[in-house]
């Protein structure tokens, strides 16, 4: 027999409520400071202490490139029909759907024509939030699409790769995107008409392998990762750990592998000064 | 015989039950008996490689004693010579190039080599190609287009190396390159997927004309090994991973990413060799020749075009 009649219920435990509502303020990565997430809005994503680039939107960054931050965008309506039927822990057409209701867009590109500098420029801009910014068949087509709308109306490009590469649930159909958008990056080169590649963080895999190391300039953001392979896998395969810096935008300047490597609240004026200079 | 796949093992079973009639003294009976388990055999590979799995034709993709693009070149072709280095940093031994004639024409060939035995396989680098390949590959195709001549790739990689080094001297910049230039080189190029298509590192040199694929090659985005552990979080997954990429030569033609099936001997291009080389042998001339018959322009927009075309089958919501 019980010694007590009466099961104890458990304490409620006291609610928990913060007293800084939700995104408020942000931890700085690079530095650990804690920003306002207003002031870090205004700023471009952009830590004013340390200079640590957090991610930014697509929508953000054709925002901060095109002149008075307005664009006509190409192909919205686009999306995948996810061709395979792929499936492996769940469905991709579920994750489509989830992605495409949470993100509010329709894949992992948004490509706009506008002004840069007062000249027409066609830019696609890559999203990480939407599968981790890979590229699959809508991503190749929308970017195929602006080369060839720049083409038509004589226009520079700018690609800004945030990306972890080729996306998986669409097999070779996204491998072959590789092939697609540097044929279309071929004929923009023939006709002499400018094309910028921005790496951000992340840029690896088959994005890295076509067009965003095509570019008349190649110019990354600071502390960017940028490679082919990801460097787990570099890891696994040579069996140590690599070095501090390793495929970093920095490292790559050093290697001669970019042009420049531009502080974001520059960008804009850089590439204006660069399509100043290569649109003729 | 060369050696048995894990999913061949009811062939393995009669091959020892002959082994074991053939140390008994030879009868009329006996001799009989090996025959029917021969004919056994034949009509169990015949059934295997009818039906084989996405898995399966990974590993007869992989195979060790799978011809090699070197293998094919001694068959195929005739006055081989073999050209070295990238002119900029190295020579790369995973990727083989060099001036050859076929039925009386001057070609380019170009194509991964993975090596046969372990000492080639590792001067090989198994196949893994550095930046220098690929640079070593665009070098000699820019001279094929220089002096009009057709290039003709060979495609079998596990994928591009994966190294300190491979990162370094821009192995990314590298294929990019290949793959802006090869659109747009102006001579007819015929792509082979004899081996593995290990993504990247094989699209590197598969841009042209014609793709043409063998029945039990796989061409894939990642690794089916790669793939398990990323989505399914287990390698272990690779025989789903398989299946859920369609890297198999019948799912890309319908995906419309190769032109051409080429038959292989029944159990593989590994079983028979010569009689896989004398199938690609057909194959290859009747691309060559339908692209040769172009003019340049043609040639070169319909190129484009059947590049531009692939991945529409998954896209909807057309604007416009």
């Amino acid at each position: 027999m019980a010694w007590f009649k009466k099961a104890r219920k458990p304490l409620p435990s006291p609610q928990k409520v913060s007293r800084v509502p939700e995104g408020l303020w942000e931890k700085c990565p690079g530095c650990e400071a804690i920003l306002y997430t207003k002031d870090l809005v205004a700023n471009h994503q952009v830590c004013d202490k340390c200079g640590h680039h957090f991610r930014l939107g697509a929508v953000e960054r054709l925002s901060l490139l095109f002149d008075g931050g307005t664009w006509h965008e190409l192909a919205p309506a686009l999306r995948s029909n996810d061709p395979l039927r792929f499936t492996d822990t769940k469905p991709y057409a579920e994750r489509l759907r989830k992605t495409i209701a949470s993100t509010g867009r329709n894949d992992a590109v948004i490509v706009g024509s506008g002004r840069i500098g007062g000249r027409d420029a066609v830019v696609a801009s890559m999203d990480y939030s939407f599968i981790g910014g890979s590229m699959g068949v809508v991503v190749g087509e929308k970017i195929t699409r602006g080369i060839e709308h720049a083409i038509a109306h004589r226009a520079g490009v700018v690609i800004v790769s945030c990306s972890g590469g080729a996306r998986m649930m669409e097999g070779a159909l996204s491998l072959m995107q590789m092939a697609k958008i540097s044929a279309a990056l071929a004929r923009l080169d023939r006709e002499r008409l400018p094309y910028i590649s921005l790496l951000t963080d992340p840029t690896t895999g088959g994005v890295t392998a076509s067009y965003a190391m095509l570019g008349d300039l190649n110019i990354a953001e600071p502390g960017a990762l940028i490679g082919f392979a990801g460097p787990r896998v570099i890891e696994q395969t040579i069996r140590q750990k690599l070095p501090e810096g390793f495929q970093r935008a920095e490292f790559l300047l050093e290697r001669g592998m970019l042009d420049l490597v531009v502080d974001r609240r520059e960008q804009q004026a850089v590439i204006a000064r660069a399509l100043r200079f290569l649109h003729t | 015989m060369a050696e048995l796949l894990e999913f061949e093992a009811p062939i393995d079973i009669l091959l020892k039950e002959i082994e074991a009639l053939s140390m008994l003294p030879s009868t009329d009976d006996r001799n009989r008996e090996i025959s029917r388990l021969e004919a056994r055999i034949d009509a169990i590979r015949g059934d295997l490689y009818r039906s084989l799995t996405a898995w399966q034709r990974v590993q007869v993709a992989r195979h060790p004693a799978r011809p090699t693009t070197l293998d094919y070149v001694e068959r195929l072709f005739t006055d081989f010579v073999e050209l070295h280095g990238d002119r900029r940093f190295a020579d790369d031994n995973a990727i083989v190039a060099g001036m050859a004639d076929y039925k009386g024409t001057g070609v380019l060939v170009v194509g991964h080599q993975k090596g046969s035995d372990t000492k080639q396989k590792i001067f090989r680098n198994f196949g893994y190609a550095r930046p220098e390949g690929y640079r070593k590959a665009l070098r000699l195709m820019q001279l094929a287009e220089k002096f009009r001549r057709p290039v003709i790739c060979f495609v079998d990689t596990p994928a591009a190396y994966p190294g300190i080094e491979s990162e370094e001297r821009g192995v990314a910049e590298a294929i990019a390159l290949n793959l802006r230039e090869m659109a747009v080189l102006d001579v007819p190029i015929i792509i082979v997927v004899h081996g593995e298509g290990g993504s990247g590192g094989a699209l590197g040199i598969a841009v042209g004309d014609r793709v043409l694929m063998h029945e039990f090659a796989m061409y894939s985005v990642i690794p089916p090994e790669g793939c398990a552990a990323i989505l399914w979080r287990d390698a272990k997954k690779k025989v789903e991973a398989a299946e859920a990429l369609k890297i198999t030569a019948p799912d890309l033609l319908g995906l419309g990413i190769i032109d051409e099936i080429v038959a292989e001997p029944v159990g593989g291009a590994h079983t028979d060799p010569a009689q896989a080389a004398a199938l690609l042998d057909v194959a290859l001339d009747r691309a060559l020749r339908q692209v040769q018959e172009m003019d340049s322009d043609a040639r070169l927009e319909a190129r484009y075009g059947k590049f531009r075309a692939i991945g529409l089958i998954g896209i909807e919501g057309a604007d416009e």
